[in-house]
């Protein structure tokens, strides 16, 4: 009872810490401060949403078969090799594969869309492979036993069985998209970077957070999104947060 | 009926080829159980496993039914073959009923007659359909689980089965109910089934035939009672234990060595009578006391008829214990150490005695087997090491 009460206690601090700060931003004008940009930040938003849904869906269907294909065991004896090189192209900076793809593909949104896209594919490939190797090999044998086809191992006890990872991936791909966004506005594709360089440049603390903020929320609510898809869509008996 | 033909099953391994199994010919005829048997690495699962080609075989046929099923497409095969696996795989994605289901779905049953067979399934293995089918893998026990991983197997009523340690996994309790369970189905089923085991005691429990694996060879294939009996040589002996004579018990029920020559007293007999009585048989030191409808209800022993006058109502010991005549002779046995007693009554279903078991009876059995198995197998038999 003591921890809950404290608890309690911290959460009505916090929750008159916040009020506080709002009363505090709305007596010096910073509010309105914000508000001189909310034009900019709608509209930015947007083209920032759109950057994002653009590159993570290409992602997911660049990546997602990648994975399947090299979980195959077929290929097994090179999948890991390619990992690897898949790791490697990670460890590349998102800013040197944006400048590096502006200078074959121009300013603008598209070279903006493929950095994106080969940052975002990585995280996705490699959870689909993991979660389709991480299949237990138990259920395969029984799958195979009972005769069915590898496609319908695949589609009825593979990827059901490995969804869940597969969409923690794709979670990750797509929060480290939205934050990697901002940095297309250097290639010339638009987005809240806009307002986050100009403020950094301009010395401009307001203008700076009105594109930082609603970065961090884009991030968080399509989080909560893929978190909600992942809910309805992976089935109960495997899906951790379903289960009773 | 399952048949095997020569086969064999060479790995390819960085130490060179390794003989998994080794020209495996044996038959197990139609309804019966044949549980292979061995030490882990003997190719027993190998050999299984070649059945439903989850392992190719190198060379050799298998036979279902008499047709060589070398022809048939590899899907067409598994779906006719009954599969259980020591580690259940059940799909955890799926419910009960989906789970149950999957070959008939394959088979592309219509959704009505699938869902009928659920039904069917989960009342085979006693377990309440509404409370199960919507259920997942992941809610149940593991007893629970593997029921449901036969009842998956038997779902489109294949004709074979193939079990590789299906009770494995499962504690020693539920695993002796569960095969119980299981051979209950099976006596109405009358499926043809390969069952892979490492255990001695299940083999001789849930085999009609038992097959003795050693490093990829066949090395004995016989009845139960008869490899108890009659091991092959060395090997197979010192697998099955210094205490095979013992179980043997497991195999021979009360029924078959029961013998109806007992002497009896009634509750209204006197003590005298029953002393007549004990002397009359040869009775060492009591007779049994039966009700008005032969239920055996107490003993009258020597030392109080010789010491005591009246009814034998009056003086009855309590009853060590009866046996039924389906009991195995293991329960016997027990039952004659638990009470210190050489012999013990035998009933029917309605608790009627029908006679008695002795200890001398028991071994006279169990003996015999050996006695006429010297007689008729001499020094012949080139397996067998001289002298044993």
């Amino acid at each position: 009872m003591p921890i809950r009460s404290l608890s309690s206690a911290l959460k009505l601090g916090a929750v008159i810490l916040i009020f506080l700060a709002g009363v505090w931003a709305q007596a010096s004008g910073l509010v309105d401060d914000f508000l001189f940009y909310w034009p900019d930040v709608k509209y930015l938003s947007v083209q920032h949403l759109w950057l994002t849904l653009i590159s993570g869906s290409l992602a997911i269907i660049v990546a997602v078969p990648l994975g399947i294909l090299l979980s195959r065991p077929s290929i097994s004896k090179w999948a890991e090799s390619l990992m690897q090189l898949l790791n490697v192209g990670t460890t590349i900076p998102t800013l040197a594969v944006l400048a590096l793809s502006m200078s074959f593909l121009g300013i603008g949104t598209l070279p903006a869309v493929f950095g994106l896209f080969v940052a975002t594919l990585l995280p996705i490939a490699r959870n689909t492979y993991v979660g389709l190797r991480s299949v237990s090999p138990a259920l395969m044998e029984a799958a195979a036993g009972l005769g069915m086809s590898p496609t319908q191992r695949l589609l009825r006890v593979e990827l059901p069985n490995a969804l869940y990872v597969i969409f923690a991936g794709i979670r990750t791909a797509l929060a480290i998209n939205i934050g990697t966004v901002p940095l297309a506005f250097l290639i010339g594709a638009g987005g809240l970077g806009e307002l986050i360089f100009t403020g950094i440049d301009l010395y401009d603390t307001v203008m700076m957070l009105s594109g930082a903020i609603p970065t961090a929320l884009l991030a968080v609510g399509v989080d909560i999104a893929v978190a909600l898809i992942t809910f309805l869509i992976v089935p109960r008996g495997v899906n951790p947060g379903r289960q009773r | 009926m399952i048949r095997l033909d020569n086969l064999t099953k060479v790995f390819d391994t960085p130490d060179g080829a390794v003989i998994a199994a080794d020209h495996i010919s044996m038959e197990v005829p139609q309804g019966e159980i044949c549980v292979l048997l061995g030490p882990s690495g003997c190719g027993k699962t190998t050999t299984l496993k070649m059945i439903n080609r989850i392992v190719r075989a190198t060379s050799g046929k298998v036979f279902l039914d008499g047709e060589d099923t070398s022809g048939l497409n590899t899907e067409d095969l598994r779906r006719n073959i009954g599969y259980v696996i020591q580690q259940i795989g059940l799909f955890p994605n799926m419910t009960i009923e989906e789970n149950i289901t999957v070959v008939p779905k394959l088979l592309g049953w219509d959704k009505n007659r699938y869902k009928a067979r659920a039904r069917e399934l989960m009342d085979m293995i006693a377990m309440d359909a509404e409370a199960f089918l919507k259920r997942y893998p992941s809610e149940l026990s593991g007893g629970q689980q593997q029921r449901i991983g036969v009842a998956r197997a038997l779902a489109a009523d294949p004709p074979v089965m193939l079990m590789d340690e299906p009770f494995g996994a499962i504690d020693p309790i539920n695993r002796a109910v569960i095969q119980d369970e299981f051979l209950k189905m099976q006596a109405a089923l009358k499926k043809t089934i390969m069952f892979v085991s490492h255990d001695i005691d299940e083999a001789i429990k849930m085999g009609d035939r038992i097959a003795i694996f050693r490093e990829g060879k066949l090395v004995q294939y016989s009845e139960p009672d008869e490899l108890l009996s009659a091991p092959k040589n060395a090997f197979v002996e010192s697998f099955l234990g210094e205490d095979r004579a013992l179980k043997r018990l497991n195999l021979v029920r009360v029924r078959d060595v029961v013998s109806d020559d007992i002497g009896t007293v009634d509750v209204t007999d006197t003590l005298a009578t029953a002393r007549e009585r004990i002397d009359s048989h040869g009775y060492r030191d009591a007779i049994l006391m039966v009700d008005d409808r032969r239920r055996p209800i107490g003993v009258i022993s020597r030392d109080t008829t010789a010491s005591q006058q009246g009814y034998c109502r009056d003086h009855t010991r309590g009853l060590p214990a009866v046996v039924h005549l389906d009991d195995d002779l293991r329960k016997v046995a027990s039952l004659m150490f638990a009470h210190d007693t050489t012999w013990l009554p035998c009933v029917d279903d309605d608790g009627r005695l029908c006679g008695q078991i002795t200890q001398r009876d028991m071994t006279h059995h169990l003996g015999s087997r050996y006695r006429s198995r010297r007689t008729a197998q001499p020094v012949i038999d080139g397996d067998r090491p001289a002298g044993s």
